[in-house]
């Protein structure tokens, strides 16, 4: 696609998003503001295994490290604006620290240490109520305050996750365009000739999982905020299946794959809403359906179709050259 | 004589009970082009593992430019000046030529922060757009590596090991599985690029013809052991040589 078609098409989508929740009710900006906090969270998500290749079924634990952080801090009377950052580095540093079994082992065993972590952090959660309420949770959990521009009302916090978003995605768009960015997909596509041109594969997969961890950190505090409640359950290993299918629906690998995989997964059910009891037949059966045919999610669909119909002979310039090799 | 670029030091390698490598020596100098050939199983690939920090060699030691490298990571053996290639297809399939050349020299550029707020080329078009046109690549710069033919996989592969600028650069099997229009082609490159630049090559190959027209000197390895060296000619009429490819 064009630069200037989806410059186009970029601004038009925000244009959509500052547009689409006026004169909806408090329930469509709830379910619209959540498509964009799980946007985050897949990004985050879609960096580590999307683009390093390194497969986490942990990223819920870290929406609930940052939640909690967040909860807990903004709860003793610090700003979300203080207490959101603490939270996303505390995920950074122990995100860090969950990409040391990665060094050693890969695909579905890396699968099952990541998702050891998010059942022991859903644990501690549960567990140690003195510190996280236990399964009760945390109650009344503030918004932030910004002066002139309070978030209590909910369209004013759906413009206000649709800033932090976009910021997101900006910072994520530096990522994948700069050098780590090409060091993360060669980790992805052959470590071992990565690590024979200088890239140190150790490092990059750290900081793949370390990054990935603070968009999840960054999405829980957004999602206390939103919810002003928090307990375990909302950060068991079902939202981390959801999270990997969010990356996997959209597009692993794709920069714009999680806000369509989160717009399917998030979106889709309410609008089978309609089918009552077998909505989510339909939506299981749909996202099957998808995958199987689609396996590299919805924004491949487009790929697909330029090459089915918008397909342009080309000479092969190799074999023009070719006459010219010595 | 001057100091060596490469002196590799009594490398043994031992796998469970077999010897792969068995206290092998030799020195490669500046700008020297030198053959490591051997029937299969000799312990080349070994050999060359063990020189590249991908195998922990059991005894022995590995100097570059004067510095004992032993058990030093590939990453950090890059950063050295020491390139290689592999001899399985080893390009990046997903990404496009010229980023596939851009990442062979990006880690060679800053620090690790520069280089997440620095430009996305790392500064690095220019250089990589002439080692893509050094190697005629040129036609393919936004091509996917993964949509290449073979051998253009393979002429891609020696362009990222010299994207660095190394001063030493191992090849694993260049040869392998390219046709003869674009051996001779490769063959052509290596030499012309060895001419311009005094890099030193250690080269692994079975094609004879390849590398009795690319080296400068030969190393015959058999059963683990160095069982002669000289000059292509030499080597050629070396009857040990050719009892140890017949088996004789």
């Amino acid at each position: 696609m064009a630069t200037w078609l989806r410059r186009i098409l970029i601004l038009a989508l925000i244009a959509l998003a500052i547009v689409a929740p006026l004169g909806q009710g408090n329930y469509i900006i709830y379910v619209m503001t959540s498509w964009l906090i799980f946007s985050i969270a897949a990004m985050g998500l879609n960096l580590t295994l999307g683009y390093a290749g390194q497969i986490s079924l942990a990223q819920a634990s870290f929406m609930a490290i940052g939640a909690y952080t967040t909860a807990l801090l903004t709860l003793s009377g610090w700003h979300w604006l203080a207490a959101m950052p603490l939270g996303v580095l505390a995920c950074f540093v122990v995100g860090f620290g969950l990409g040391y079994p990665a060094l050693r082992v890969k695909g579905h065993f890396l699968a099952f240490i990541t998702l050891a972590f998010n059942t022991l952090v859903f644990l501690v959660l549960r567990n140690e109520e003195w510190l996280t309420g236990g399964t009760y949770g945390l109650v009344g959990i503030p918004r932030p305050d910004l002066g002139l521009f309070s978030t209590m009302r909910s369209l004013p916090f759906y413009y206000f996750t649709l800033t932090v978003t976009i910021v997101a995605a900006l910072a994520m768009w530096g990522i994948v365009r700069s050098p780590w960015g090409r060091a993360f997909k060669a980790l992805r596509e052959n470590p071992i000739r990565a690590e024979s041109l200088g890239v140190d594969t150790r490092r990059i997969t750290l900081l793949a999982f370390a990054i990935g961890s603070m968009y999840g950190g960054l999405a829980g505090a957004l999602i206390a905020s939103l919810v002003q409640f928090i307990e375990p359950g909302s950060f068991g290993l079902a939202h981390s299946l959801r999270i990997l299918l969010m990356v996997a629906v959209g597009g692993a690998g794709y920069f714009f794959g999680p806000f369509v995989g989160a717009g399917v997964v998030i979106l889709l059910p309410e609008i089978l809403r309609f089918a009552e009891g077998y909505y989510l037949i339909i939506y299981a059966v749909l996202v099957i359906v998808m995958l199987i045919f689609v396996p590299s999610g919805m924004i491949g669909i487009w790929g697909r179709i330029r090459d089915r119909f918008f397909v342009r002979p080309v000479a092969r310039a190799d074999l023009q050259q070719g006459a010219q090799l010595k | 004589m001057s100091q060596p670029v490469l002196s590799v030091r009594s490398i043994e390698k031992s796998f469970g009970g077999i010897k792969a490598v068995r206290g092998v020596s030799f020195d490669v100098h500046k700008g020297e082009i030198l053959g490591l050939i051997g029937p299969n199983g000799s312990g080349k690939s070994t050999l060359f593992n063990c020189i590249l920090g991908q195998l922990e060699p059991d005894a022995g030691q590995v100097h570059v430019n004067g510095r004992d490298v032993s058990g030093l990571r590939p990453s950090k053996l890059n950063r050295l000046g020491v390139g290689r290639t592999f001899q399985q297809l080893a390009v990046f399939p997903q990404m496009s030529v010229f980023d596939n050349i851009v990442l062979a020299g990006q880690e060679h550029r800053g620090t690790m922060l520069s280089r997440l707020f620095g430009p996305s080329d790392a500064g690095l078009t220019a250089d990589a757009e002439r080692m893509i046109s050094f190697f005629r690549l040129g036609h393919l710069r936004g091509t996917l590596a993964g949509s290449l033919s073979y051998g253009q996989q393979k002429l891609l592969d020696a362009a990222m090991a010299f994207m660095a600028g190394p001063a030493l650069v191992l090849l694993d099997e260049p040869a392998g599985g390219v046709n003869l229009t674009m051996l001779a082609h490769l063959r052509e490159r290596l030499a012309a690029y060895n001419a311009e630049h005094d890099t030193t090559f250690v080269v692994i190959e079975h094609n004879m013809e390849f590398v009795m027209n690319l080296c400068t000197r030969v190393i015959v390895l058999a059963e683990g052991a160095v069982i002669a060296e000289g000059t292509p000619d030499e080597i050629r009429s070396n009857q040990t040589v050719i009892d140890a490819y017949l088996g004789g």
